[in-house]
């Protein structure tokens, strides 16, 4: 008999990297579902697109690095890419937006710096950082909710053909921003009169918000990301709003507008490119929440998810070298 | 604030530690069925180092038939146990078998083949443990070969062992059992309950704790109960940890019942606690109570593999193989053979392994239930490793760090630290196998840190040499300045004010130019008595005189010379006698030149001149006496064969005084002669009585110095005949002086003089094999790899040794030489610069007594010429005496001139 030489542990979890992105994968679908319904099918699109489009990148590179190809493309880290730049991506955008985008996610932001574990910012961010910065009005033309457009129409748009500009429409955080301080401008419009937060994207991010929770509670993700994401968004839009609630909008329609929860549950919590201990990602994610509150309050963009998780990504080995925990046995003082 | 919570709800005072995991515990299969005996096999292996410390050094012989219970090999140093037989049986060999070791590596064990008569070796059980004192009952359970049960194998009697000033606070008894599978003391406890307490109150006698804990997980009720029921009313207190691997780690555990944490790198009794595990109690228990020292143990087999799974109660180096044949393995089935537990077991390749001391349990596994580790895949920083583990570690930053061999960093992220407990691995999604990463890591910083210690050995050894080799030199250096500044001082003591190569080339110079003046003089006069002028006789005293000057500076040249490159620290007084004898010797020799001359012109001071002469000459006498003895005394004291020695130094003596006593008369008697006075007939017959007398003496003396040895073959009878009256007194001297000479001494100087040469051979061969095993030493020094510490240290020992031998050879050679010198001393009543001082002299003298006679043969009266061919006669025997002496001397004692 050939017995198995290994060394211990000799029972191990049965999960693996691959099971983890399938799991993330699947908790986004109630905000694809979402999306489909109220932006119509350019999202399914933009996803299905851009999956395609990154498991062909990092296929050809993983084999360009001498690495073996569907080894690596089983852990499902590209797809996870994908998907989340593709549920970032306006509906309206044309086919070479994912393409780019995705492209650049994969190829620059991930396999050029090592791939999987290596890459110091998120790609799918990087990716959409990237677009948003070159083609800004492609990025920025969002389609009313509850008005999507036809599937033929969706795909014609997805294709390029068809001007954007006929269905286009703002969200709540655009319309918000641009009569914020005008009491009377902001209640006419109705965008913004939802149950929650402004019509559509409250179902949106509730959405992604059950997704989150899912993962959470197969403990895919720690709370410690996404509490303290939400708090520094939700903490200082309360404190605001109380002080002026004409110039600064609530802590709800915060939460459940643009890329919140997307950002909370999805996005910060890439384990790569977020500090390392559960005290650093505490101060991560309530730094990323408190950053995407001063941009959308005093920023230029109507939204700031990608900017403000790059920049906490910059200073994730900072945030990691204070918050060291103690290890048993180094009580007292440590050199 | 949870803690807070938990210690509200919980009646039992329970903290918490961070991390952990909840593996599948698996232990339902093998907890349900009662402790069994376990197989008594066709060989039991047991391997001296089964537990932790020196390996235990065997007692018993291949054939030796041993009873069971018996001890078989005996601890050796502190931290070590006994091995005794498990059962009555042969010991078939003692040789290296494969162990338990995660290596796979062979160990020297004691083979017993079994007789099956499981018969006794006489027990001792202590009925009265206190009677015996803690002392006692450590050495007790040192020699009942007691180590820890639960995992490393640590011997009990070391840990049990306090220092003075040691108090424990609590003593903790280990039986979480959290690893899955195992249920080895669950069943334990379950059954022997009360074995267990009295072995713990044993544990609380030697260790005298503040509290006495038990944890145990709440996964075992039943032996929870029994446990607490066996406690009842007893100070034992029962703590319930919730279940949580590895909640039984050493350190988890006092975490979770006192709250503490054991400092980095100290041991627990550094904060007074000393855990122990439960089935080390109840071997405890066995040991002092029954008499029985560890010679078995409850071992779990269980796994899919196995029919009959379950705890079997197992003769320590029952072979594994053995073990799951008693419990039923499918051998088809069999995909992974785990000692231990899942977690931080290790495989076994070779189920010829023995069961040891801390083998609580075996997994035959079938490759489904515990499979081939999936590949690695990359880390994706989710973290969980570091929310699993129990040291509060980052454990995928270790990995990091491991990965790129950057130890340094892994060791400012407290790398040493980590307990290997396999959390991290376990719940790692990629599959990467951290703790063997860890282990690597460990391994190299160890390496590391003994290269390290390496290096600074090299250094300080490299230090070393450098001392060493520099202190050799100043040592040398010094030696050197000594001698010179001996010699210095010598020259200085000798020849007023110093001035060593010069003064000796002015000497030179000096005496060259005396030496061609009396020449050129000699050859004036010896024109003017061809010529027969009338200041012949003027200029051939004057030339006279030049000689003596001449001979005074050769005498002195040879002096300095003769004491320069010596480096033997001779007495002042010495050199200065010695300079003073040549000074009166020569005024003596111009004085008596200056009489004669005067006689030759019969001056009227002649007489008074000659008067003068002779006291000359008698100072001179008693100045050479005088420093005689003093060379005799001063080096004499370790001089063997006084006796004979004194004997010829008296006879020379004599010798010299009479002759010069004989000198005197003669001298007088010509002067009488010449101016005509009666006596004169009278003082010639008395000078020949006295010439007769110094005759007699001399031949003794020859007789005496022939007896010795080397001198041999070349007697003086030739001169002595000659001695027309030496004859008659000569021949009673020698039958005087036949019985005086030592007759051992040949064959002791020829002893010698073997031992000498052999001794010379010894020392250079020494010598020689030193400078080797040095050199060989430097090389092994200048490319020293850290293993030839040993090897250095050896060959370093080597070399002081062949320089001791070396040095010891040069003494002894030194010591020989010496004691030959000393003989020479001894025999001659002179060293051996002296002899050859005194052979030069003695030549010159009669170079110049031959001169003085063969310059007057046609001048002179026929007396004269008697009388100076007497002279000459006698000063040709002294200079073949002298130069016979020397001769022998330094032949008979083996020396070669240049020893010095």
């Amino acid at each position: 008999m050939s017995l198995i030489n290994a060394p211990s542990p000799h029972t191990r979890e049965r999960t693996d990297t691959g099971a983890v992105m399938r799991r993330v994968i699947l908790a986004t679908l109630p905000g694809l579902a979402v999306l489909v319904w109220q932006f119509g099918a350019g999202v399914l699109f933009n996803v299905l697109w851009a999956a395609a489009v990154a498991l062909a990148c990092e296929a050809l590179f993983l084999r360009a690095r001498g690495k073996p190809v569907g080894f690596y493309l089983r852990d499902g880290s590209a797809l996870v890419t994908a998907v989340l730049l593709g549920l970032a991506l306006p509906p309206t955008a044309p086919w070479w937006l994912p393409l780019i985008g995705v492209a650049f996610a994969i190829v620059v932001a991930k396999q050029l710096y090592g791939g999987l574990g290596m890459n110091p910012f998120n790609p799918a961010m990087v990716g959409y950082v990237l677009l948003l910065i070159s083609f800004p009005v492609a990025m920025t033309q969002w389609i009313a909710p509850g008005q999507a457009p036809a599937p033929a129409d969706s795909l014609a748009l997805f294709l390029g053909q068809t001007p954007a500009d006929a269905f286009s429409g703002a969200t709540p955080l655009d319309t918000f921003r641009t009569w914020a301080g005008d009491a009377g401008a902001l209640a006419e419009h109705g965008i913004l009169q939802g149950v929650l937060a402004g019509r559509g994207w409250q179902w949106v991010n509730l959405a992604f918000l059950v997704g989150g929770l899912y993962l959470l509670a197969r403990r895919v993700i720690g709370w410690h990301i996404p509490v303290a994401f939400l708090a520094g968004l939700g903490v200082p839009a309360l404190i605001a709003h109380q002080i002026d609630a004409a110039r600064f909008a609530g802590p709800l329609f915060h939460l459940f507008s643009g890329g919140a929860m997307l950002g909370a549950f999805f996005i910060a919590t890439d384990p790569v490119s977020a500090a390392t201990s559960r005290l650093g990602r505490f101060i991560q994610a309530l730094l990323i929440g408190v950053l995407i509150w001063v941009i959308r309050t005093f920023g230029g963009y109507p939204d700031a998810v990608a900017f403000a998780v790059l920049l906490l990504n910059l200073a994730a080995p900072f945030i990691d070298y204070y918050t060291r925990p103690r290890a048993y046995g180094h009580k007292g003082a440590r050199s | 604030m949870l803690g807070l919570f938990r210690k509200a709800r919980q009646p039992t005072l329970v903290f918490d530690f961070p991390g952990g995991v909840h593996p599948p515990e698996h232990k339902d299969r093998s907890n349900g069925t009662p402790i069994q005996p376990g197989p008594l096999p066709a060989q039991l292996v047991l391997p001296l180092n089964m537990h932790l410390g020196a390996p235990a050094k065997p007692c018993v012989g291949a054939g030796d038939r041993v009873l069971k219970g018996e001890k078989i090999a005996e601890p050796v140093g502190a931290v070590s146990a006994a091995l005794h037989a498990p059962t009555s049986g042969t010991v078939v060999a003692i040789g290296p078998r494969p162990i338990q070791h995660p290596s796979g590596l062979d160990a020297l064990c004691i083979v017993i083949e079994p007789d099956g008569e499981e018969r006794w070796v006489e027990r001792r059980p202590v009925a009265d443990p206190a009677a015996l004192g803690p002392d006692g009952l450590v050495a007790l359970l040192r020699d009942a070969g007691v180590a820890g049960l639960g995992g490393a194998g640590f011997p009990t009697a070391v840990k049990v062992t306090l220092g003075d000033h040691q108090r424990v606070a609590q003593l903790i008894i280990n039986a979480v059992e959290c690893e899955p599978y195992i249920t080895a003391d669950d069943r334990l406890m379950r059954e022997r309950a009360d074995e267990i307490v009295a072995g713990i109150r044993l544990l609380q006698y030697l260790l005298n704790p503040q509290d006495t804990l038990i944890g145990i997980e709440d996964n075992k009720p039943e032996a929870i109960a029994a446990i607490r029921s066996a406690c009842a009313g007893s100070d034992i207190q029962v703590r319930v940890v919730p279940t949580k691997y590895p909640s039984g780690g050493e350190k988890q555990l006092i975490q979770l019942l006192t709250g503490k944490e054991v400092p980095s790198g100290a041991i627990p009794a550094q904060c007074g606690v000393v855990c122990q595990n439960v089935g080390t109690a109840w071997a405890i228990k066995r040991a002092v109570h029954d008499g029985e020292p560890l010679i078995r143990r409850v071992t779990t087999v269980t796994g899919d593999a196995v029919a009959r799974p379950g705890n079997y109660e197992t003769l320590l180096g029952t072979p594994v193989r053995d073990l799951l044949r008693h419990a039923g393995v499918d051998g088809e089935r069999l995909g992974r053979l785990v000692m231990g537990g899942p977690m931080m077991g290790f495989t076994l390749h070779d189920p010829a392994v023995p069961v040891v001391k801390t083998s609580n349990c075996l997994i035959a596994a079938t490759a489904e239930e515990l499979p081939e580790p999936p590949p690695e895949q990359a880390c994706i920083r989710c973290g969980a490793c570091a929310e699993s583990c129990p040291a509060s570690l980052l454990p995928q930053q270790l990995y990091w760090y491991a990965k790129s061999d950057d130890f340094e960093r892994a060791q400012r992220h407290d790398l040493m630290d980590c307990i290997e407990c396999g959390a991290c691995a376990y719940v790692c999604p990629s599959h990467i196998p951290l703790v063997q990463y860890y282990r690597y890591a460990k391994g190299e910083i160890r390496h590391q840190a003994a290269e390290q210690l390496k290096a600074d050995r090299a250094r300080e050894r490299f230090e070393a040499r450098q001392a060493r080799l520099e202190k050799e030199r100043e040592e040398k250096e010094a030696r050197r300045r000594a001698r010179l500044e001996a010699n210095r001082q010598k020259q200085a003591a000798a020849q007023a004010p110093a001035g060593d190569d010069n003064r000796l080339a002015d000497l030179k110079k000096a005496v060259g130019k005396a030496s061609s003046t009396y020449k050129a003089a000699v050859k004036a006069a010896k024109t003017a008595e061809a010529q027969e002028a009338d200041n012949a006789a003027e200029l051939r005293a004057r030339a006279d005189q030049l000689k003596a000057e001449a001979d005074r500076l050769k005498a002195e040249l040879r002096d300095a010379k003769a004491g320069a490159p010596a480096a033997a620290p001779t007495a002042d007084p010495l050199a200065d006698l010695k300079k003073a004898v040549t000074e009166a010797s020569s005024a003596y020799k111009a004085a008596v030149r200056d009489a004669k001359a005067a006689e030759a012109e019969e001056a009227g001071d002649a007489a008074e001149r000659r008067a003068e002469a002779d006291r000359l000459k008698a100072e001179a006498d008693r100045l050479k006496a005088e420093l005689r003895e003093a060379k005799a005394n001063a080096p004499a004291a370790g001089a063997p064969a006084a006796a004979p020695t004194d004997q010829l130094a008296d006879l020379k003596k004599a010798v010299g005084e009479a002759s010069s006593a004989y000198k005197v008369a003669v001298k007088a008697a010509k002067a009488a002669e010449a101016e005509g006075t009666d006596n004169a007939h009278e003082l010639r017959a008395k000078a020949d009585t006295l010439k007769a007398e110094a005759d007699r003496l001399k031949a003794e003396l020859r007789d005496a110095k022939a007896a010795n040895p080397g001198a041999a073959v070349k007697p003086a009878p030739a001169p002595a005949g000659k001695t027309p009256d030496g004859t008659p007194a000569a021949t009673p001297a020698t039958e005087e002086a036949s019985p005086t000479p030592p007759t051992a001494d040949p064959e002791a100087a020829a002893k010698r003089q073997k031992r000498l040469k052999a001794l010379k051979t010894a020392y250079n061969m020494a010598h020689k094999q030193y400078k080797e095993a040095h050199a060989a030493l430097e090389r092994a020094e200048r490319d020293a790899g850290d293993d030839d510490q040993e090897r250095l240290d050896a060959l370093a020992a080597k070399v002081d040794k062949l320089k001791a031998k070396a040095n010891h050879c040069r003494d002894a050679l030194n010591a020989l030489v010496e004691e030959a010198k000393a003989d020479i001393r001894a025999h001659t009543g002179k060293n051996l610069k002296t002899l050859k001082l005194e052979a030069a002299r003695a030549e010159s003298a009669l170079r110049q007594k031959a001169d003085e006679l063969a310059r007057l043969r046609d001048t002179a009266d026929a007396d004269t010429l008697e009388t100076l061919d007497a002279e000459v006669r006698a000063l040709d025997e002294e200079a073949q005496v002298a130069r016979r002496a020397l001769k022998q001397a330094v032949e008979e004692q083996g020396l070669v001139e240049d020893d010095q």
